[in-house]
């Protein structure tokens, strides 16, 4: 390692320091805090997107649970712009952080999701456990690995993907319906806190038979470690998972980055943005057709009549997870 | 005989099952790919910068461990006063509490929903998800490492030196340099290397509060976990390296320290 560019790092953090204190300029800078499995696709994007911005700036990405994420933004980390799993986590961040109008889902095409996803499950080599669908990560001796609904966006889109096959089998019984998905959940020996951490927890770890997981994080799981020959099972239904994007209105008027902001968003629905969600495996939402199979997808409005809902109902303190989950209850 | 073999052999075991096999994993998966993979990764730009946040957060945490545990251990070795139990109580407390939780606290101080957080964001003050609140998460769980090292030195070593030197018409400075500083500067070294490694290696406190912003906010620590959650093994352990190095050149210290400080009595 060369000492001068050593030198340099340690004066870019002192100088970050400073700035950290006073509010010093520098080359502007636009943050997008998401969560975990975008890492690639923004890797790629920004590029993509500094190269048509043509003006110096320099963007910067943090990664995590949406829901952890959300909270970070809640609490004061400076974000221009959200791209998260969920609705609901971005309307936290306009309810309780006040940082962003309540209407915010009508401010961007397709309710504010550039593009879209789905869940499938991820096994391992041969299928040795013959998983094929939902009944089959209920069998006894079967463990599945899924984040945490309480930390995690797609452990929630995980938990209503199992809750609307449950519903469409049970012809809306409920109470049958959380018995499937308490059955589900004893079968799950780890919660990560994030996507990212089950998959590894999956892959490298070798923890559990079947890994329930964004689409988009079980393809690039699969092409990440081929020698793995992992293997994809798309369930008989599953749900469209939404992840929306928005400009947080107070962050980017107070640090004067709204311009660049909102032509960052309005990047994604462009077509070399949707050609790259497409590349990374997303379902992009216009003009690009999807190299990814067919789905039976049911929305998050039909299962459980929207997030508001669905989070109130599911995953707050006293909801049907705190209900069916135990921490320490024996797997059987 | 046979007791003192079993005893050594069990030793070395435990060692070598909880020390040696796992420095050595995180050296092998570091140069998987060959020395040209591992030195990439520790000039990456990111890589660069998390190195140099964590050695200004060590470079602000040591000294003031090092001012606070002087103070720290003057009061309570040279004086009476009530409370003094209670105090050394709470010197201790960042052993005793978890990190994640004295990161927790700070977000709850100086975060937007937090008691002084909204007032000093409006005068441009950002310390959570900033530089400044790893700093001060990395001070919180460094700084009793001077003071609990020179608290039980100082009390052992009585004060008759710096009354004789005062009686010999010695000024406060001058006492302090000459007579007490010589006497604890071994107990100031050691509670240095001890403070540094932890400072370097934090990552609870500091995780909650960084917001892991890339190339901003990242810690050394840090940067590991988000090279290892990006699949990208080779460079995750590579940068574990300079922490296996960090530790590796702790024990070389404090060995040295203990061996000169065995042969100066």
């Amino acid at each position: 390692m060369n000492l001068l560019t050593r030198r340099q790092a340690l004066l870019s953090s002192a100088a970050g320091l400073l700035s950290a204190c006073g509010g010093g300029s520098g080359t502007p800078s636009l943050r997008n805090v998401s969560y975990d499995p975008t890492r690639e696709f923004y890797q790629e994007f920004n590029k993509a997107f500094l190269a048509k911005w043509g003006k110096p700036v320099e963007i910067e990405q943090s990664h995590g649970g949406s829901g952890k994420q959300a909270r970070s933004v809640i609490d004061g980390l400076e974000a221009d712009v959200v791209t998260l799993a969920l609705a609901y986590d971005i309307d936290a961040i306009a309810k309780k952080g006040r940082l962003l109008p309540t209407n915010w889902q009508q401010r961007l095409p397709n309710n504010s999701c550039p593009y879209t996803s789905s869940i499938v499950m991820v096994v391992r080599q041969g299928n040795p456990k013959k998983i094929k669908d939902w009944d089959d990560l209920v069998k006894p001796g079967v463990q599945v690995i899924t984040p945490n609904p309480k930390t995690s966006g797609g452990a929630r889109w995980n938990y209503l993907a199992a809750w609307a096959y449950a519903l469409k089998q049970s012809a809306n019984d409920e109470s049958k319906a959380t018995d499937f998905i308490g059955a589900l959940f004893r079968n799950v020996p780890v919660l990560d806190s994030g996507a990212r951490g089950s998959t590894t927890s999956f892959v490298q770890r070798k923890l559990g038979d079947v890994l329930l997981c964004w689409e988009n994080e079980a393809y690039l799981a699969k092409r990440e470690f081929a020698a793995e020959a992992l293997e994809i099972v798309i369930p008989s239904m599953s749900i469209k998972a939404e992840p929306p994007v928005a400009v947080v209105d107070v962050m980017v008027d107070s640090r004067g980055t709204r311009d660049i902001a909102q032509a960052y968003l309005e990047y994604l629905y462009s077509d070399p943005g949707q050609t790259l969600a497409a590349k990374h495996y997303f379902r992009p939402v216009k003009g690009q057709t999807s190299t990814l199979p067919e789905m039976q997808l049911a929305t998050v409005q039909e299962v459980a009549g929207g997030w508001t809902a669905a989070q109130e109902k599911h995953f707050d303190d006293n909801g049907v997870f705190d209900r069916i989950y135990k921490p320490g209850s024996p797997a059987s | 005989m046979m007791k003192k073999a079993l005893l050594i052999g069990f030793t070395v075991l435990f060692l070598g099952v909880f020390l040696v096999i796992p420095l050595g994993a995180v050296l092998a998966e570091a140069f998987r790919k060959g020395a040209g993979a591992y030195f990439a990764a520790l000039q990456d730009r990111e890589a660069l910068s998390a190195i140099g946040l964590t050695l200004l957060c060590t470079a602000i945490a040591v000294p003031a461990s090092v001012i606070f545990g002087v103070a720290a251990a003057w009061a309570v070795a040279r004086f009476r006063f009530p409370g003094k139990s209670l105090l050394v109580t709470f010197i201790d407390l960042p052993f005793a509490v978890s990190p994640v939780v004295a990161g927790l606290v700070l977000v709850l101080l100086f975060g937007m929903q937090g008691a002084l957080g909204p007032l000093m964001i409006k005068s441009g003050i950002r310390v959570v998800f900033a530089i400044p609140g790893i700093i001060l998460a990395t001070i919180f769980v460094s700084f009793p490492f001077v003071a609990r090292e020179l608290i039980p030195l100082m009390q052992e070593q009585g004060d008759e030196e710096e009354q004789a030197a005062m009686l010999l018409g010695a000024s406060g400075w001058q006492i302090f340099w000459r007579v007490t500083v010589p006497k604890i500067r071994w107990g100031i070294l050691y509670g240095v290397i001890l403070c540094s490694a932890r400072a370097m290696g934090e990552f609870g406190a500091v995780s909650v509060v960084s917001g892991h912003i890339r190339g901003k906010t990242n810690t050394v620590p840090l940067h590991v976990e988000i090279l290892y959650n990006e699949y990208n093994f080779v460079a995750a352990f590579a940068v574990a390296s300079l922490l296996v190095l960090v530790a590796l050149g702790t024990l070389a210290a404090k060995s040295a320290l203990e061996w000169k400080v065995r042969n100066e009595h």
